[in-house]
């Protein structure tokens, strides 16, 4: 929302736009007010060296159709001759003369250019050129009486201004017009705020226009019948303004319509009375009704729109968003029909929404409009159109229709002190409360403790008790509020899962391996390009049909990632993630929870249990490594599930071929993605001490072959089990395969180191660990190398 | 026999002085010190001498010179050794700098940095940390924040909402991508008895299209106080602390007025850099009556306060990062750097 300074000095006055430091300190305080000035931006500032010059003569070149010679006088005597592609001007015509040296808005410094070998001494401007409006379409004709060589702004009365771009919240419908910031800064300032469209204007006999309203979407519709039009330009002052905030000067009815909605808040329709058929009604559309709105547009409408029809029942407007075509101004209206209408803001938010249509009106009414404007309204819009139509009669006695919509123009509510300076930290009394409250109009009503409050019909956000207090805030400052720390009951700390969490990440990056973050949503077709089977859950309203669907697995993600890198010639890159996975559970909120995933290009399996044996160990919780299963989208002789006793929380080995040509992944890929909840709320207390043993210790290797069917640590659980006390440590350090083991088996070395706690080893003790073990051994099939 | 001693002597000093390895000295010490060494015999032969005052004489010079021998060897053993250590170093010669890059080690993603960062931030000022669900119901993502069916705030949100694969037209889930992290502030305050402090990092979605400055997938954390008393200057006094804490001396915050339909009255806070500039920061208000009702919370007896900010934003800012999209783009060149 843009507001113009001049125009809120009408209210104020608040700080000369020239004057930097008041602007400054405007701006500061209407940010503080919570009307975030996102921009402040000078305009009106004269193009230095553009001047004031008569045509003299035009002529056409003979050789270039699209070019003219002028010869101008600027009032110093000279004949200037310049070039000019325009076409609008003869002579006679007073028109801006950028001289030589001028630098334009654009950047461009006017300098002599000959074109068709003939200098061209200036250039002729369009209002564009000079920031002065939006018509590009010819040179600006200056008023043909203004002196010659003269700024062109002093002729046409543009004096330096201040547009303030405010970020307005929701909540503040009141500050979509000049009166609503000025009451707010003026307030805060403490000055008195000036008032518009006071007293009547009704000058003439009774006239109005039956009106009905068929539907509490329109809560209230007024017509005025106002007669003596003459329709013409709108004073400069007037048609700058508009200019100035992004609306463009039409003619002096429309204009002032213009003026009344951006300085009060009040859109307002004026209708050429004879087009209206004598009178109007407000009624939802039916399927289909169609409608061709101001800008051209035919409107195909429905049941939720909301319809103005004429005396016929022909639409004539589209409530609150836009008026028809048909009923528009005319060079001949001498006769009007003013409609100052309340509709609710919802109904005009969907039809603005609906039809891609978003006016000033619907931007004001969809935030909510004060529904006790438009006597007001009625008066500042004849104050201003007599000023250009002198025999203007404002007719008494129009109708003012109202439905069940319309708000309750009085309200109030209790506000209790003590609340106030609980929920703000402050020691207000009663007192205080209507010197912060009465200037916006929030007039405090009774003086005790427990005070109430009328609540502004221009506020519809206000409501409670809750909401005056915030007022107060705002107007106490919220600067001027203390500065506290609650001091917690309970001391600050990470949950045991928390400090765990980070835990796994501190041991990853300890593995050398990356985090990364991809996005969990991800194409229909991802998961099942990974081999990950299962329905996902979907956007309903995706932005790109590539990210619609919520992953079941964090494996597509990496996978992508490593090929991003392998792209750019970086192999063997190591990632993993933390992330949430989304399977649904049936129609409530899905299973949602935590995995983790480790990805480790270029590398095989086993670098991936050896990784997850870290991984393991660090968070003390352990799990089956059971390759009697392939999981989706794995290596099919190189993979295995991962079980928590008879659960399977995840999956490890190498992604399978056709899933890395599929990702375009042309590496080996080690994985692991395991769900990590049950893991990280597992247990997390300390380990207990085990003694260290001061007896020497003793190592013994043995070498058993093994069929290819039994798994290596099916046998290592068997020889944990079937040694005693005595061993400290097993570690597998090689294995063979190859001449003097049979076909379809392997040799797989351990190394056991044996201790006792309390005494020296025997030759004994060790011979009967080996025994022991050889027995283990043999329940598996595997037999003792010697 | 004087002269003989002093001979040895001398003879024996210089085979210390001429051995040129600790076997040398050795063997020069057990033939000159030793029972059958040349002064040994010399010992043995005193006996020979019959005069008392002479056989003690000649004792005493015999034993000055297997003290003096005795100790050349000592020294002459030490230098030696000094001379294998000093050859034995000299030969293991690195030059360090040739060493090859064969460890790397791994990096926490930059929000991940950020994140924890906030997280201790607010622990040590007595907070715990909430955690809630990334899909959730339209209840407690905006219902129950007191954005009921048709508010119009609810469309500042572009939301994601979610159906199930077997139905097409699972318009009415209910269900949603939080916008925020928000939500976690009901579930914490139904789940849990006043007092709370608590804050809730986590990821949120929006309907948007990704650009330099905003992803459709980034990281929130919310920060929830719900005690007896708690004031807007309680509020005002959490963002200082936290601005001091995390941002360093020299930063301080101002709240100015906006609007959130889930807090009243309503803030923004901005951090103010040491060189006078100002940054906005997130959002921030006292906790709205419909909303404490919500979570199971009688306003009369409880207040309490909010706030939120970008995770995101804080990595992009410590780090001068002019794209955020590149964090997640996960190249590895990017992510080695932090």
């Amino acid at each position: 929302m843009k507001v113009l300074l001049s125009w809120l000095n009408e209210f104020g006055p608040f700080a000369d736009p020239t004057d930097n430091d008041a602007v400054e300190a405007v701006a500061a305080d209407l940010t503080a007010l919570g009307l975030a000035v996102e921009e402040t931006i000078a305009i009106g500032s004269p193009v230095e060296g553009v001047v004031s010059a008569r045509v003299l003569r035009v002529e056409q070149h003979p050789d270039a159709a699209k070019v003219r010679r002028v010869w101008v006088d600027a009032g110093d005597g000279d004949e200037r001759h310049v070039w000019c592609g325009a076409s609008n001007m003869s002579a006679g015509d007073v028109v801006p003369l950028a001289t030589l040296g001028t630098t334009m808005p654009n950047g461009m410094t006017i300098e002599r250019r000959g074109i068709l070998g003939i200098d061209s001494e200036g250039m002729l401007c369009s209002a564009v050129e000079l920031g002065v409006g939006e018509d590009h379409s010819g040179i600006l004709l200056l008023n043909s009486d203004a002196g010659l060589g003269v700024s062109y702004a002093q002729v046409l009365g543009i004096e330096p201004d201040i547009v303030f771009d405010l970020d307005l919240t929701r909540n503040r419908p009141d500050c979509w017009s000049i009166e609503g910031v000025a009451r707010d800064l003026a307030a805060w300032r403490s000055q008195p705020l000036a008032k518009v469209g006071e007293g009547s204007a009704m000058s003439g006999e009774a006239r109005t226009v039956p009106v009905s309203i068929a539907d509490p979407a329109c809560g209230r519709f007024t017509v005025t019948v106002i007669s003596g039009v003459r329709v013409g330009p709108s004073p400069e002052w007037m048609a700058r303004r508009l200019e100035a905030l992004g609306m463009r000067a039409i003619n002096n009815v429309v204009d002032v319509s213009n003026y009344v909605m951006l300085e009060l808040g009040q859109p307002n329709h004026a209708y050429d009375l004879s087009t209206i058929g004598g009178g109007f009604s407000v009624r939802m559309a039916r399927n289909g009704e169609t409608l061709t709105t101001l800008d051209d547009v035919e409107r195909s409408c429905t049941v939720d729109d909301l319809l103005i029809c004429d005396g016929n029942d022909v639409p004539v407007g589209l409530g609150g968003v836009m008026g028809g075509a048909d009923s528009e101004i005319s060079d001949s209206t001498t006769e009007v029909v003013l409609e100052i209408a309340w509709f609710a803001p919802l109904g005009i938010m969907k039809t603005a929404s609906r039809h891609g249509l978003r006016s000033e009106a619907s931007a004001r009414y969809e935030r909510g409009v004060d529904p006790a404007l438009a006597d007001r309204a009625v008066q500042r819009f004849a104050e201003l159109l007599s000023l250009t139509c002198p025999d203007l009669v404002v007719h008494a006695g129009g109708a003012d229709e109202r439905s069940s919509g319309m708000p309750e123009l009085v309200r109030s509510v209790g506000v209790r002190i003590s609340e106030v300076n609980r929920i703000l930290g402050t020691d207000l009394v009663a007192a205080d409360l209507p010197g912060l409250l009465d200037p916006i109009g929030f007039t405090v009503t009774a003086n005790a403790d427990d005070v109430a409050v009328t609540l502004p019909s221009w506020r519809p956000d206000s409501t409670s008790e809750i909401d005056v207090i915030e007022e107060i805030a705002r107007h106490h400052g919220y600067g001027r509020l203390g500065r506290s720390v609650p001091k917690p009951t309970g001391h600050g700390h990470l949950s045991q899962a928390q400090i765990r969490r980070r835990l796994l990440r501190n041991v990853l990056v300890g593995l050398g391996i990356s985090e990364a973050m991809p996005n969990p949503i991800v194409a229909p077709d991802t998961m099942a390009r990974a081999g990950i089977e299962g329905d996902t859950l979907r956007i309903l309203n995706p932005l790109v049909a590539d990210e619609s669907a919520l992953r079941l697995s964090l494996r597509p993600g990496l996978l992508t990632s490593l090929a991003h890198n392998e792209h750019h010639r970086r192999t063997g890159v190591s990632l993993f993630e933390i992330g949430k996975v989304y399977p649904p559970s049936g129609d409530g909120l899905p299973d949602e929870h935590e995995v983790l995933c480790v990805m480790l290009a270029g590398q095989d399996a086993h670098a991936a249990v050896a990784a997850w044996r870290q991984i393991s160990q660090a968070l003390g919780v352990g799990a089956m490594i059971d390759q009697s299963t392939v999981p989706g989208g794995m290596h099919g002789t190189r993979s295995a599930v991962l079980r928590a006793g008879r659960d399977v929380i995840g999956a490890i080995g190498e992604i399978a071929p056709e899933v890395l040509e599929s990702f375009e992944v042309t590496e080996r890929v080690a994985v692991i993605e395991v769900r990590i909840d049950g893991m990280l709320s597992g247990r997390g207390g300390s380990r207990a001490y085990r003694p260290i043993s001061r007896m020497p210790s003793s190592d013994l290797d043995l070498a058993f072959v093994l069929s290819d069917d039994v798994s290596a640590d099916r046998l290592e659980r068997a020889l944990r089990q079937g040694t005693s006390s005595l061993l400290v440590d097993l570690n597998l350090f090689d294995t063979y395969r190859g001449p003097g083991v049979p076909e379809g088996h392997r040799s797989l070395a351990w190394r056991l180191r044996l201790q006792a706690s309390d005494r020296n080893l025997t030759d004994a003790d060790i011979a009967d660990v080996k025994s022991a073990c050889e027995a283990a051994a043999k329940k598996l099939g595997a037999e003792l190398r010697s | 026999m004087t002269n003989d001693i002093t001979a040895a002597i001398e003879t024996a000093l210089q085979r210390v002085s001429d051995a040129a390895s600790l076997d040398e000295i050795d063997a020069v010490s057990g033939e000159t010190l030793g029972k059958k060494g040349v002064l040994g015999g010399l010992k043995a032969s005193l006996a020979n001498i019959d005069d008392i005052e002479e056989r003690k004489a000649v004792g005493r010079s015999l034993n000055e010179g297997f003290a003096s021998v005795s100790a050349a060897i000592d020294e002459r053993r030490q230098e030696l050794i000094a001379i294998r250590r000093a050859s034995q170093v000299a030969g293991e010669r690195l030059d360090l700098t040739e060493a090859m890059d064969t460890a790397s080690r791994g990096h926490l993603h930059l929000v991940t940095q950020a994140w924890q960062e906030l997280e201790d931030v607010f622990v040590g000022l007595g907070f715990t940390v909430a955690e809630g669900p990334e899909v959730e119901t339209d209840w407690h993502n905006f219902e129950a924040l007191n954005m009921s069916e048709g508010h119009p705030a609810r469309g500042e949100f572009d939301t994601l909402f979610i159906g199930h694969d077997e139905h097409e037209d699972a318009g009415d889930s209910g269900l949603l991508l939080r916008t925020h992290t928000s939500p976690v502030q009901i579930r914490t305050m139904l789940t849990s008895e006043p007092p709370i402090y608590i804050v809730a990092p986590g990821r949120v979605f929006r309907r948007d299209t990704p650009d330099a400055t905003h992803m459709p997938v980034f990281h929130q954390i919310e920060g929830l106080v719900v005690d007896r008393d708690i004031s807007m200057a309680d509020l005002a006094g959490t963002i200082e602390a936290f601005t001091q804490a995390f941002f360093g001396e020299g930063f301080t915050s101002r709240l100015r007025p906006s609007y959130f339909p889930f807090t009243e009255p309503s803030a923004e806070f901005d951090i103010r850099r040491p060189d006078g500039s100002w940054l906005e920061l997130g959002g921030c208000g006292m906790v709205h009556p419909e909303v404490l009702r919500a979570g199971g919370v009688d306003p009369e007896e409880w207040s309490g306060f909010a706030f939120g900010f970008g995770i995101d934003r804080m990595a992009v800012m410590r780090h001068g990062i002019t794209d955020i999209r590149d964090m997640y783009v996960n190249d590895i060149r990017f992510i080695e750097q932090f």
